[in-house]
């Protein structure tokens, strides 16, 4: 938590200098609501660290949040050889459908958000509500027209099936445009018009460093979005070779009255699905932070 | 955790499947679909390629079985979710975009669903597939037919006969007889009860086992005369049964634990709990849930309504269905029947999903005549094979099987609650169910 609080230019001197001292039954309670929240979301996942070290008969009869015999090792090594090491094939692909996908969906909507806000054409107010109206539209309710969409072109259950659907991000291209707008000034695309920049070569060397700390922030949210979207791989995959990690913990764990052991695989699986998010968030928290309140604050 | 899930799941399914139907208009022309294959089942010349879906692990091996002695018909196996919680629902949505698979795994509580939104390719005139009737447990090879002479819609796979596990050290210990009738199951829940323990637990959400404690008194829940379905979750039978298990929560003889959570394995393994009328693949969730009472379990028949009768119920099986758009219904026809009667693939699932297989023949296979060491050393797979004998063959499911449990099990919860009783459960499963199917245009005879 301590990496959350303290971020480039908050330091605690500038705090001082800058807000009047909160009274401090006032902090203390402000302290304590946060350490409830804190702990709210951290015991669930301390509960599945805790349940990855057990063995599957341990699991239900000793306490949930502290260890029992050390078994996390073993634990591993089912999930990664069950099924001929399916696990592993499924953390691919989910790395590659969030990753690959994130990566090309933040540079559409980069490219979007900043024409949108950099150039002046018509219709540019119809096209930008069209899409924040996307916004508001749930993934979930799009997988089965998507369905239908790509069984008429032959393309379900291939990657392209999860992969396409996943490069789109309306709320990508409303921050990117927020994010244009504000941080890269209209004098500067002039002054590279004048030295004979292109505006593709401008766009790539002058406004995308600009826009860092959001492209940033996009990149996280589509990452996440990709990663935690079960409906649609479910809808479009029936291979099981295709699946992302959480389909295919989903799958497992719908089979767990028939094969009980497979409990201990669908716990320690989904313990090491999470590591990934925790490491993109540490990563890139800082510019997550920074991209997030300009958007906030400049909206 | 993983309970909630299912049924939460299972909600989307409905909901999802009633909207598919309402978009598609015309297939809900129930009854009379697939007949038009049924007069063509033939050969294709030259190499065939097959796809299946299904949910059985260890599925992959039968498959390769096949594959090597076939090399003419080669089928790919896809594994997907448990039907209920999302395989269902992805070949309804296949089926309306005409690319699914050309088998699929359908348990036999959903097999008048897809009969229903015409899914099923009817396979009766397929080399072979009805002369193997008789090799199948006879309630099954009912409900793959539907009753109807020379069409067969799915060829069964496996069932689950019900008996009752107990812990009969316990049992011994405390001097209580194990019980054999439902009568003799409640003075037994007292005098555990008096012990402290509790004799079983009432689970809220399981209703296919309550179902197979209705079909075991001889309960039908839907019949279907050719042209509308009866619905009748509250006949006499299961009237019975349900006040029953009413009268067992009203006394605190039950628990009220969700089966398969983590906190019902804890009963189980602390020896809380001390029995469960359950299927026959319940040993396996039992000796894996339960592992510290190892060698403390046994199996007898489920205790019997009449004195002396042996009837028993069934808690899941599924069947695995040609269906629509399949463009080698003979080849495919011809796998199912392989894969499901011939030795070698029975044993093969047996050994590797824990199959207990659909056939008479399969009963006998050498691994199901075993003792087990978590049971004490019993045979305990007799007992299966007696109770797939007595299960009544007539039980017919309904088609929207899916939202009947999941109404039955909102009015269970309210039941374990103290609001209302398992009788007034099944009723507003019943209109509810009624509700749906004419919402969706399948007729109800009143």
């Amino acid at each position: 938590m301590s990496m959350l609080t303290r971020t480039a230019g908050y330091g605690p001197e500038n705090a001082r200098t800058r807000t009047v001292r909160e009274p401090l039954m006032s902090r203390m309670a402000a302290t304590l609501v946060m350490a409830v929240f804190t702990l709210y979301f951290l015991i669930p996942l301390w509960w599945l660290f805790v349940a990855s070290t057990k063995s599957r008969g341990q699991m239900a009869s000793t306490a949930g949040l502290w260890f029992a015999d050390w078994q996390l090792w073993e634990n591993l090594q089912y999930v990664f050889t069950y099924d001929g090491g399916v696990y592993l094939r499924w953390l691919a692909n989910a790395v590659l459908y969030a990753g690959v996908g994130a990566l090309l969906g933040t540079l559409l909507a980069s490219m979007c958000g900043y024409a949108l806000a950099k150039y002046a054409f018509r219709g540019r107010n119809l096209l930008f509500n069209v899409i924040l109206g996307g916004v508001l539209v749930p993934v979930t309710a799009l997988a089965l027209p998507l369905f239908l969409i790509f069984s008429a072109v032959d393309l379900t259950n291939t990657y392209w099936a999860v992969f396409l659907p996943s490069l789109v991000s309306p709320f990508g291209v409303y921050l990117s445009r927020i994010y244009a707008a504000a941080s890269v000034p209209g004098e500067l695309l002039e002054a590279a018009r004048l030295d004979g920049s292109g505006e593709v070569r401008t766009f790539f060397t002058v406004s995308m460093r600009l826009m860092a700390p959001a492209l940033v922030t996009v990149f996280l949210f589509q990452f996440v979005t990709i990663w935690n979207n079960f409906f649609l791989p479910l809808v479009m995959l029936s291979d099981d070779k295709l699946y992302p990690v959480t389909l295919g913990l989903y799958a497992w764990n719908s089979q767990t009255n028939a094969v009980p052991e497979l409990r201990t695989a669908v716990v320690v699986g989904a313990f090491v699905a999470v590591v990934p998010l925790i490491l993109a968030f540490l990563g890139l928290q800082r510019f997550w932070r920074s991209g997030l309140a300009a958007g906030g604050v400049k909206a | 955790m993983s309970r909630r899930h299912l049924v939460r799941a299972s909600a989307a399914t409905v909901a999802a499947t009633a909207m598919l139907a309402a978009c598609s208009g015309g297939s809900g022309d129930t009854t009379d679909g697939g007949g038009e294959e049924a007069a063509a089942c033939q050969p294709t010349d030259g190499q065939v390629e097959l796809t299946y879906t299904g949910w059985v692990p260890g599925m992959e091996a039968a498959v390769e079985i096949w594959n090597e002695n076939n090399p003419d018909i080669q089928v790919t196996y896809n594994s997907g979710p448990a039907g209920n919680a999302g395989t269902y629902q992805d070949f309804f949505n296949q089926l309306e975009a005409d690319e699914a698979p050309d088998l699929g795994q359908i348990e036999f509580d959903t097999l008048p669903n897809f009969r229903v939104q015409d899914g099923l390719v009817d396979i009766g005139a397929c080399e072979g597939v009805l002369d193997a009737g008789d090799q199948f447990v006879d309630w099954t090879w009912q409900q793959v037919t539907f009753g109807e002479e020379g069409s067969v819609y799915a060829i069964p796979q496996d069932t689950g006969p019900m008996a009752m596990f107990y812990r009969a050290d316990l049992f011994e210990e405390a001097g209580i007889e194990v019980p054999t009738t439902w009568d003799e199951y409640a003075e037994a829940a007292q005098a555990i009860r008096d012990e402290g323990s509790y004799i079983t637990h009432f689970p809220r959400t399981d209703v296919n086992w309550f179902a197979g404690l209705v079909w075991q008194n001889d309960g039908q829940w839907f019949s279907n005369d050719g042209d509308a379905w009866t619905v009748d979750l509250t006949g006499p039978e299961s009237t019975e049964v349900a006040e029953y298990w009413q009268g067992l929560i009203d006394d605190d003889l039950v628990k009220d634990t969700a089966g398969f959570s983590d906190e019902w394995n804890n009963e189980l393994n602390t020896g809380e709990l001390w029995t469960w009328v359950s299927a026959v693949w319940g040993s396996n969730s039992i000796s894996s849930g339960a592992p510290d009472t190892a060698g403390d379990w046994a199996v007898a028949p489920m205790p019997q309504w009449e004195p002396g009768a042996n009837a028993a119920g069934n808690w899941g099986g599924s069947t695995v269905a040609v269906l629509q758009g399949s463009e080698h219904p003979y080849e495919a026809a011809q796998f199912a029947l392989w894969l499901n009667t011939s030795e070698e693939a029975l044993t093969t699932l047996n050994q590797e999903g824990g199959l207990y297989p659909a056939t008479t023949a399969g009963l006998e296979l050498p691994a199901l005549q075993e003792g087990l060491e978590f049971y004490g050393g019993q045979a305990i797979f007799d007992v299966f094979a007696e109770a797939a004998a007595g299960t009544d063959p007539n039980f017919t499911w309904g088609p929207t099987m899916a939202q009947t449990y999941n109404d039955v099990a909102d009015g269970f919860g309210a039941a374990l609650g103290g609001s209302g009783t398992l009788t007034d459960a099944l009723e507003s499963g019943q209109e509810a169910t009624i509700q749906t199917l004419q919402s969706q245009s399948i007729p109800v005879a009143e």
